[in-house]
């Protein structure tokens, strides 16, 4: 089965889906999911929501697996002499931008560069220093005329660097933050379908993650799950990186989040799981914002048990991020096994003081 | 050869090879792999060929008829890129520049390394663990790796070359690509020598290491000792709009407008007799052309013209932006308008033109 994720994998790092855009990226999604679950459906933000139904005698206990599906990227605000100013969508530094492959979003589908000024074109200030966003262009390499008639202020830019393989276990792309885990929650409804489990399982693939958290806190109250675990990827060690607690190796196995996002009886019980099934993990310290969909899960409606599983990547927020598929493997892992062992009385097991009780 | 046509057109078979060029890696000191493509296409094409003790590849097309002016026509087969220089543990290289490039526009690229265009990247810290008021500092390029993933030590070595990764592509009236300065002449010279004139002898210099200082053209035209030469390279096209709304006076040639003329650049005055011969070929058959703006930037012709007791020279360039980066843009009726002003200049060649006094 796994042999189907990095085709997939490669699919989704080849497609747009800015937050709020997501479409390009959720019709794949929805297609790999399709066989997987029994009902697919898309909230008012734009989530992806794949219902699996659990064995359990009904009414069934709920987990939903929220793994954000929008990318980074960035969005015209002005055509001027045929070429386009621009801010970002998600945080974005300027200085990975120039030579940069792009597509700009217009009438049509136009390919691009996003190009530098050369220091002569730049206020004094500015020379040999970085150069702002505010004073970078995008290049689509038409006549003024022509783009002023295909783009307009609003139109997105994505990113256009094709995936590449670096050796059989490791791919660099854009949107790795998030698809990685997207393709994760695929490979754990691959395994779900030779289990059983008694509990629901609401696989959503979430929009807005990187502006809002949009979807991390519409899904969960549309749906209403008893637990909610939040995949998303975090930063793996390399250069320019210090090599503290913050950050973890590649392909070395996945995190488990702990801080105040996190409930520490779910945390308990996924550290026992991964360590009873020899699946290497990380423990992640996350002292406040957790930086994922679970800062907005953990506090939906009257509040849900949440946890972070993380992916290490290396380059985040680069059109060359890096990950591992035997992480994302793992994780897909660990969530199947995990949800294999969610019995109808769970949640007693869940209150927030056990491991002083 | 009564099947070539006599005006050279740019066709899906010059495009083809250009992309062929463009594609291909060659770093300055290691020319071998754009050496091969241009040895397999001037053998038919020419009367003799060699390569010398530089890796130069000099291909000559002699004259169908006596008392024949002998132009050196050189472009540059090497371009900017990167030498791995330690040997890459955990697949991460340290890496230093070959030429001019702007270490700014490094972090987060894609390139290719060594004979087997090895992939790899440039990657940069994430923005998330920066320091505020990080972003307005340059990554100094001994900070950045590239790199090859898990196990990557073995498939690369200390000494490969790299060059950015990028594909080339056609764009509406456009061609993006790496190393089009300078591939752009080499395939220039190529088409030259393929419609030569039967009135001169036409030496074709395709040139190692300008990037690091013009070191091939300056043994190759000492060997190949012309009367004229005339470097064909790509010459930055700063025709974007200013930050500010104001006027840009600062442009150097702008795309579209034909091919770049040197007047005079940091290295070469031009030869007036010779440049006044390009623009009346150009005037006679109505080829668009643009004078480059004085000053800055050179070619080969810097090292040309004052090799032995002296060579005139001139340069002519097709206009690009974003030279030295991942990507080049040019547009195709430059180059297509570039090949028509040099072929017809040399036609209308004569000895004549060097007869005259210097002004």
């Amino acid at each position: 089965m796994s042999d189907t994720l990095l085709p997939l994998l490669k699919k989704l790092l080849s497609l747009s889906g800015l937050s709020a855009y997501e479409a390009p990226v959720r019709e794949v999604i929805a297609e790999a999911w399709q066989p997987l679950v029994d009902e697919l459906s898309v909230s008012r933000l734009g989530s992806l929501h794949g219902l699996r139904r659990g064995q359990g005698a009904e009414p069934r206990r709920r987990i939903l697996l929220a793994a954000h599906m929008d990318a980074i990227g960035m969005m015209t605000t002005q055509v001027v002499d045929g070429l386009l100013r621009f801010t970002e969508i998600g945080g974005i530094d300027p200085r990975i931008l120039p030579g940069q492959p792009v597509i700009v979003h217009g009438r049509r589908e136009l390919p691009g560069y996003v190009v530098q000024p050369a220091d002569r074109l730049l206020p004094k200030a500015l020379r040999g220093k970085p150069v702002p966003m505010s004073h970078l262009l995008v290049d689509v390499g038409l006549p003024a005329d022509e783009v002023a008639e295909l783009v307009r202020p609003g139109d997105l830019i994505s990113f256009a660097q094709p995936p590449i393989e670096l050796g059989e276990t490791v791919l660099a792309g854009h949107s790795q933050d998030n698809r990685a885990s997207v393709t994760a929650v695929t490979a754990c409804l691959q395994e779900l379908q030779h289990m059983r489990h008694a509990w629901d399982v609401w696989a959503v693939a979430t929009a807005q993650e990187e502006e809002t958290l949009g979807g991390g806190f519409t899904s969960p109250f549309e749906i209403r799950p008893d637990l909610c675990v939040a995949i998303d990827v975090t930063f793996a060690r390399g250069p320019g990186v210090s090599s503290d607690q913050r950050t973890f190796p590649l392909g070395k196995g996945v995190t488990l989040g702990w801080g105040p996002n996190i409930h520490p009886a779910l945390f308990e019980a996924f550290q026992t799981l991964a360590k009873q099934q020899d699946i290497p993990f990380h423990l992640e310290v996350m002292p406040r914002h957790s930086g994922t969909d679970a800062y907005a899960t953990q506090i939906v409606a009257e509040g849900i048990p949440s946890i972070v599983i993380g992916i290490p990547l290396r380059y985040m927020h680069t059109p060359v991020e890096l990950v591992s598929l035997k992480d994302i493997r793992r994780a897909g892992h660990l969530l199947a096994e995990f949800i294999a062992t969610l019995q109808p009385d769970f949640m007693n097991e869940i209150t927030w003081d056990k491991a002083n009780e | 050869m009564n099947d070539i046509p006599l005006l050279p057109i740019i066709g899906d078979a010059e495009i083809a090879l250009l992309e062929k060029l463009s594609n291909a890696n060659a770093v300055s000191g290691d020319e071998g792999e754009v050496r091969a493509i241009v040895l397999e296409q001037v053998r038919p094409l020419v009367d003799e060929v060699k390569v010398d003790a530089l890796g130069n590849v000099l291909a000559v097309r002699k004259a169908r008829q006596p008392g024949a002016l002998r132009v050196m026509l050189a472009a540059h087969m090497d371009e900017i890129g990167f030498m791995l220089t330690s040997d890459g543990e955990d697949g991460l290289f340290s890496f230093a520049l070959v030429g001019g490039i702007d270490e700014r526009i490094l972090p987060g690229k894609p390139v290719k390394v060594g004979k087997d265009h090895v992939p790899g990247v440039i990657g940069a810290k994430p923005i998330h663990l920066q320091e505020e008021g990080e972003d307005e500092r340059s990554i100094p390029v001994d900070s950045l790796k590239i790199d090859l993933g898990p196990g990557g030590e073995n498939k690369a070595k200390k000494g490969d070359r790299a060059t950015f990764a990028t594909t080339f592509q056609r764009v509406g009236p456009s061609l993006i690509g790496k190393a089009l300065d300078n591939r752009l002449g080499v395939a220039t010279i190529i088409e030259l020598l393929r419609h030569a004139p039967d009135s001169i002898e036409l030496i074709g210099a395709f040139t190692v290491q300008e990037e690091i200082g013009l070191r091939g053209a300056r043994v190759a035209a000492y060997a190949i000792n012309p009367d004229l030469a005339i470097a064909i390279d790509s010459t930055p096209a700063y025709d974007l709009p200013l930050w500010d709304g104001s006027e840009n006076t600062v442009y150097n040639t702008r795309l579209g407008a034909g091919p770049a003329i040197y007047l005079t650049d940091s290295s070469t005055l031009s030869d007036p007799r010779i440049i006044q011969h390009l623009v009346r070929s150009a005037e006679a058959e109505g080829i668009p052309y643009q004078f480059r703006q004085p000053g800055g930037g050179g070619t080969d012709a810097g090292a040309i013209h004052k090799q032995r007791a002296g060579i005139p020279s001139v340069s002519v360039s097709v206009p690009g932006r974003y030279a030295h980066t991942p990507a080049l843009v040019v547009r195709l009726e430059d180059w297509q308008n570039t090949l028509r002003l040099l072929h017809s200049a040399l036609r209308r060649l004569t000895p004549d033109v060097l007869a005259e006094p210097r002004p």
